[in-house]
């Protein structure tokens, strides 16, 4: 087994208001290896979005990472200085956002957006950088891109301009890339060949990728493993195989039952009742226990902790499911 | 681009013809100049003649059209007053004027956007609160107060710096300029800066407040996330997406200030343009408030002509077209 890429343990991430503190991410255990591409997945407000940019402590007040460690290539970044967390930052960890249309300063061009992630790493020119950049474009499918360098964003569709987000965040040739949700704003069409693109090229590079999404589709599409995030912690993770087609976790087996592809054509797409607690209001014992229709006494008040098989997968569950059993 | 400029001409065009009726009819109602100008031991004889050649005995209609169409002709009239043509007087004038205000609308920005900046990315520190309530007082403060206490401090308390008027000047290519001596910057210190502080609050505030919208944007966390230093990301990235309501309140104040700052050239007996407004107000000298109303309408035309093509500079996403409205 080749030592992890990226180790966090424990990680937990609170915002704080007038009333207290509350947890958006609760005690995160996640593995990612060199090369290797990991969904996170979870419904809105499960806390993955805050995972990812804890991951990299993008965290502002009035959020705060609180405990746990996050160990890439064997360095804690927790205890890292601001300075070198700058200069892993797009380097070594690069970050895809969810709307391509707000991350792209409007007011700049392409070329000097793609260009500062080059020269706040590297001293290199500012004609070598414009190189690398127009490569960069030209592979994940831009054409003439010395041209599309000299150009806004407005000029470019929500499509190119997530294409673009991405070449700028293989620039560096980094060892991870952080993508929250950078399909979602896209149509269908532009979403498959932009996983596809960012297969080939995490296989090409070596890069792990973080895909960070909702989507239970997109991973079997594109991932070797999966997390299930709900309510700030990880419910079930193992390869893709071993997650979606034998879940042991309710919740991901509900969703999993919701997602259109699972249900014959003309049926009605099953659904999770009610409504991931907020974050304000999680219940006690398992977060998930009030939506679930295979909870037991013993989940109102224990927490279930994570059980690990032998090959890797591993849920959070008093009651799992079994093959063949539904919700 | 070119139907833009056209369009602009034409508007322009229509203002001033509309201003110049409005002015006209006020300077008209505010009094007669005749009771001023003519001596009380003239005999009737004389005085009719001397309304005679101020053309004073004409209808209004009439001495207004004659009035456009010696301005068609670049003759905006004669002073009463100074018997010379009303633009080379205001004209004459310009130089002390512009000096002063473009050291006052430098002094605004040098000093407000840095600490706007400041203000902006932390809003709740001790300085920038009281840098926020400084700007409350630079905005209330009444100009001519202001003044008095400046030279109160400055010149009377202090000694350090003259009370009023010019000072020595150069000429450079005829004009006279007090910016390059010495004697002549000191006239200019106390005068710009009284000009300068309530634009200085302005510029405060106006770039707090867009400092601190842009950033919480999206692409300055993305930015971040690249890695860029947060010098770059303050320095580019913010300050290059608030510059447009900064420049365009600028431009705005500048003209206003060229053909406005009446106040601070009274209270430091300026010998600028504001100056010679007042004077010829009280005097009824008609043609120069007439021409100059009229040159200053000129000067807002072009410093909003000249802010919109900065805007097409400044933001990728503005195009001049013919269309706008």
């Amino acid at each position: 087994m080749t030592s992890p890429l990226l180790d966090v343990r424990g990680l937990k991430t609170v915002f704080h208001d007038l009333a207290g503190s509350w947890p958006a991410v609760d005690g995160v255990d996640l593995v990612v290896k060199p090369g290797e591409i990991v969904g996170l997945v979870g419904e809105s407000g499960s806390g993955k979005s805050v995972t990812g940019f804890s991951l990299v402590q993008l965290i502002d007040a009035p959020g705060e990472i609180v405990a746990g460690d996050v160990l890439f290539n064997g360095e804690d970044l927790r205890q890292a200085s601001e300075e070198r967390l700058r200069s892993l930052r797009g380097d070594r960890i690069a970050m895809i956002f969810q709307d391509p249309l707000m991350t792209l300063n409007p007011v700049l061009t392409i070329g000097e957006q793609m260009c500062e992630a080059i020269l706040e790493h590297r001293s290199c020119s500012r004609e070598e950088a414009m190189k690398e950049a127009s490569h960069a474009l030209s592979r994940v499918g831009i054409s003439s891109p010395d041209a599309r360098l000299k150009q806004y964003p407005h000029e470019f569709s929500g499509g190119m301009r997530q294409r673009v987000a991405i070449a700028t965040a293989l620039l560096n040739k980094p060892d991870l890339i952080i993508a929250d949700e950078p399909t979602t704003a896209l149509d269908v069409t532009i979403q498959s060949q932009i996983l596809f693109e960012v297969q080939k090229l995490s296989r090409e590079t070596g890069t792990a990728v973080l895909w960070i999404t909702h989507d239970l589709a997109v991973v079997a599409e594109l991932a070797d493993r999966v997390a299930v995030m709900y309510a700030g912690r990880i419910v079930e993770t193992g390869t893709v195989d071993d997650v979606l087609d034998r879940p042991r976790h309710p919740y991901t087996l509900g969703l999993l039952s919701s997602s259109a592809a699972t249900v014959a054509p003309g049926e009605r797409l099953k659904q999770i009742d009610g409504a991931a607690p907020s974050i304000d209001a999680r219940p006690s014992g398992c977060p998930f226990r009030p939506r679930c229709g295979r909870s037991l006494p013993l989940c109102a008040q224990i927490d279930p902790p994570a059980q690990v098989q032998a090959d890797g997968h591993s849920y959070r569950c008093h009651n799992p499911v079994t093959e063949g059993s539904a919700l | 681009m070119t139907a833009y400029i056209l369009q602009r001409l034409i508007q322009s065009v229509l203002v001033l013809l509309a201003v110049s009726i409005v002015v006209f009819l006020a300077v008209y109602g505010i009094g007669d100049p005749i009771e001023l100008l003519v001596p009380p031991q003239v005999s009737a004889a004389e005085r009719a003649a001397m309304i005679r050649r101020l053309g004073l005995d004409l209808p209004i209609w009439q001495q207004y059209l004659s009035f456009l169409g010696n301005a068609l002709q670049g003759d905006l009239g004669r002073s009463f007053v100074h018997g010379i043509p009303a633009v080379d007087l205001i004209l004459g004038r310009l130089p002390a004027t512009f000096e002063l205000v473009f050291l006052a609308m430098s002094l605004a920005a040098i000093v407000g956007v840095p600490l706007g900046l400041l203000v902006g990315l932390n809003p709740e520190s001790r300085v920038s609160r009281a840098i926020m309530a400084g700007t409350i007082l630079g905005f209330s403060l009444p100009s001519f107060w202001k003044g008095m206490m400046l030279i109160l401090l400055f010149s009377v308390f202090l000694g350090w710096l003259p009370t009023a008027g010019r000072g020595e000047t150069v000429s450079v290519l005829g004009i006279p300029i007090s910016l390059l001596t010495l004697n002549g910057l000191k006239h200019l210190t106390l005068p710009a800066l009284n000009l300068a502080i309530p634009n200085m609050a302005l510029m405060i505030r106006l770039v707090a407040a867009g400092t601190a919208e842009a950033k919480t944007q999206d692409y300055v966390k993305y930015a971040r996330a690249k890695g860029v230093r947060s010098k770059r990301i303050v320095g580019r990235h913010i300050l290059r997406n608030i510059l447009i309501p900064v420049v365009t309140v600028a431009g705005m104040e500048f003209g206003s200030l060229v053909a406005f700052s009446t106040i601070t050239e009274t209270v430091f007996a300026w010998p600028g343009m504001g100056k010679l407004l007042i004077d010829s107000i009280y005097q009824l000298d008609r043609p120069v408030v007439v021409a100059y109303v009229m040159l200053a309408t000129l000067l807002f035309v072009a410093v909003n002509f000249l802010v919109d093509v900065l805007y097409a500079a400044l933001d990728p996403r503005v195009k001049l077209t013919g269309e706008m409205a």
